[in-house]
């Protein structure tokens, strides 16, 4: 499976400007709400008419404003699974399945039936099931069709968090029919990470940054990316030596053991990454504990630093026995992100 | 009691509705799926339910008279419309689409369009979408709306004095001939069709509420 995808399209807020290929893997538009993430998609199944570009799918033109072509999202052969799983509310779970199902009826119907879970529903109705069912039938709709691709969106943000958890699990089996490749938009970055191979970072209509996921989380190369993969302590920075950082926001100076480019913008340091210790002396500060805050199995501890707060996570046993008004951390080198945008 | 203007009436409001039915759910189905000119579209077809009664009636006599152009060229065929039951009928249904068309139309609005757009990359064509998901979905939106267009050709009068006339036998229908009947002093005889009448719409219209809990 092979998508090429280079679209521009005029939209209220912003311009989209999308430009990406995938072959055989799971990709993942990540991104805040309204960046223009499902309206790429929409672009690809046909929904919406980009201004300009092209969309190639297995080697056929679905799009192509040069050539003029823009197929019809009938004849593009791309599943899609709506947020809302969009039902056929007049149709029985069978209907729904087997309603554009192509081939033997008979014995799709039984295979999605089992494949899902959904033995015993075949004669109920849409709103008769629960949300995760809605979505077991709405995949199996998809399998039964025609459909060369998956496009996911978000596919998860209706569902609670043990019944997401169950249909994530479930997803694989989905993944594996479409040899392993699909598009997943979301704006979770756990959930991106753990569902996909490459990722692409969406901010206002265009696509930052894009790499494997494991690389996007570790060194996130702008402060937008950075926030969007979950880290939560960005500070304007500026190099100050060969191995030395100013905080610009948090007024402190760092030491790095590594090359620092010219051009840093900004740096950042996930919640977890602070250590408490006594036995080094590089790069301790002390800061004001501004407000602790308790969370299931850890505690939030915001400090303050320069003009802004920090968010430090810490495991509530330690932060039991360090409690203070002051607090002594530690921001291992090795820890900070570096980002030049 | 000459029973005639009842059947007439009736004929009148069932022949109407047969047309008003079908046109309605298709202008609707057209207007909602515009993007250009929808705000006009909607407005001409909607107009005859604001303006008075009498200047649809006018301009239908201007339209289908003898001396327009669609009135000469129904001549050639020996077809005159004026004063006639056709006229009745055209009248009812030039009143009674804006209500089918409106009803139908925001009937056809609520339905989630991903439910379509969802048919449509499954690969399902159009006319298929249109007939075994759109329709069905929106049925209770176009029973209200074959309902109220079919009560309201019932109670038409203005454009159909005008343009079909109030001919015993022939276009009196009960509202006419309420008129008829208060004209020539005949008060309890008004009375009578005016309680026909009420009788016909509350009937009607219960009817209709009693299609809500069928809706889905």
């Amino acid at each position: 499976m092979k998508l090429e995808v280079d679209i521009k399209k005029h939209l209220r807020d912003f311009d989209l400007d999308i430009n990406f290929s995938m072959q055989d893997e799971i990709f993942a538009l990540l991104g805040a709400s309204g960046g223009g993430k499902s309206m790429t998609l929409k672009c690809i199944a046909g929904i919406e008419t980009p201004d300009s570009g092209k969309i190639i799918l297995n080697g056929r033109t679905l799009f192509d404003s040069d050539q003029k072509i823009d197929l019809p999202p009938q004849m593009r052969r791309v599943g899609y699974l709506f947020q809302n799983y969009a039902l056929f509310p007049n149709m029985t779970v069978a209907e729904n399945i087997l309603f554009a199902a192509v081939g033997d009826k008979k014995s799709k119907l039984r295979e999605n039936l089992e494949r899902f879970e959904l033995i015993g529903l075949e004669n109920s109705y849409p709103h008769e099931l629960s949300g995760g069912q809605q979505q077991r039938v709405a995949f199996a709709r998809i399998l039964t069709s025609h459909a060369e691709i998956l496009l996911l969106d978000e596919p998860f943000s209706a569902l609670d968090s043990f019944l997401k958890w169950r249909l994530e699990l479930e997803l694989e089996k989905v993944f594996e029919s479409y040899g392993n490749s699909a598009i997943l938009v979301s704006h979770d970055p756990n959930e991106s990470f753990r569902l996909s191979d490459k990722i692409a970072v969406m901010d206002r209509g265009r696509i930052s940054e894009m790499n494997s996921k494991q690389e996007i989380f570790k060194n996130p190369r702008t402060a937008a990316s950075a926030i969007l993969t979950g880290c939560k302590n960005i500070s304007a920075a500026k190099k100050i030596s060969e191995n030395q950082i100013y905080a610009e926001d948090w007024k402190i100076t760092l030491t790095l053991n590594k090359k620092i480019p010219d051009d840093l913008k900004f740096i950042g340091i996930r919640s977890d990454s602070f250590e408490y210790t006594f036995t080094d002396t590089e790069n301790i500060f002390d800061f004001e504990v501004v407000k602790e805050i308790e969370d299931t199995v850890s505690c939030i501890i915001m400090v303050r630093a320069g003009d802004e707060l920090i968010r430090w996570e810490v495991q509530k046993d330690l932060w039991n026995e360090i409690r203070s008004e002051k607090i002594h951390v530690k921001i291992p080198a090795d820890k900070i992100i570096l980002m030049n945008g | 009691m000459e029973i005639a203007p009842l059947i007439v009436t009736l004929k009148t409001a069932i022949a109407s509705t047969l047309i008003t039915f079908f046109a309605g759910i298709f202008l609707a189905y057209k207007v909602a799926s515009l993007k250009k000119f929808k705000g006009i579209a909607d407005a001409v077809i909607t107009l005859p339910m604001v303006l008075p009664p009498t200047v649809v009636g006018f301009f239908l006599i201007l339209f289908f008279g003898k001396r327009s152009l669609i009135g000469k060229f129904l001549l050639q065929f020996d077809i005159s419309l004026v004063f006639t039951w056709k006229a009745a009928v055209i009248s009812a249904v030039v009143v009674s689409l804006p209500l089918m068309y409106r009803t139908t139309r925001g009937a056809f609005e609520q339905l989630d369009k991903n439910i379509i757009y969802a048919a449509r990359t499954l690969g399902v064509s159009e006319w298929k979408i249109f007939w075994r998901i759109i329709l069905p979905n929106t049925r209770f939106g176009i029973l209200a709306g074959t309902v109220l267009a079919f009560t309201r050709s019932l109670g038409e009068f203005g454009a159909t004095i005008m343009f079909a006339g109030n001919i015993p036998n022939v276009t009196q229908t009960m509202s006419t001939a309420i008129y008829s009947a208060v004209q020539a002093n005949d008060y309890d005889l008004a009375f009578q069709w005016a309680i026909a009448l009420i009788i016909f719409s509350l009937v009607f219209m219960m009817l209709l509420n009693s299609m809500k809990h069928l809706s889905l």
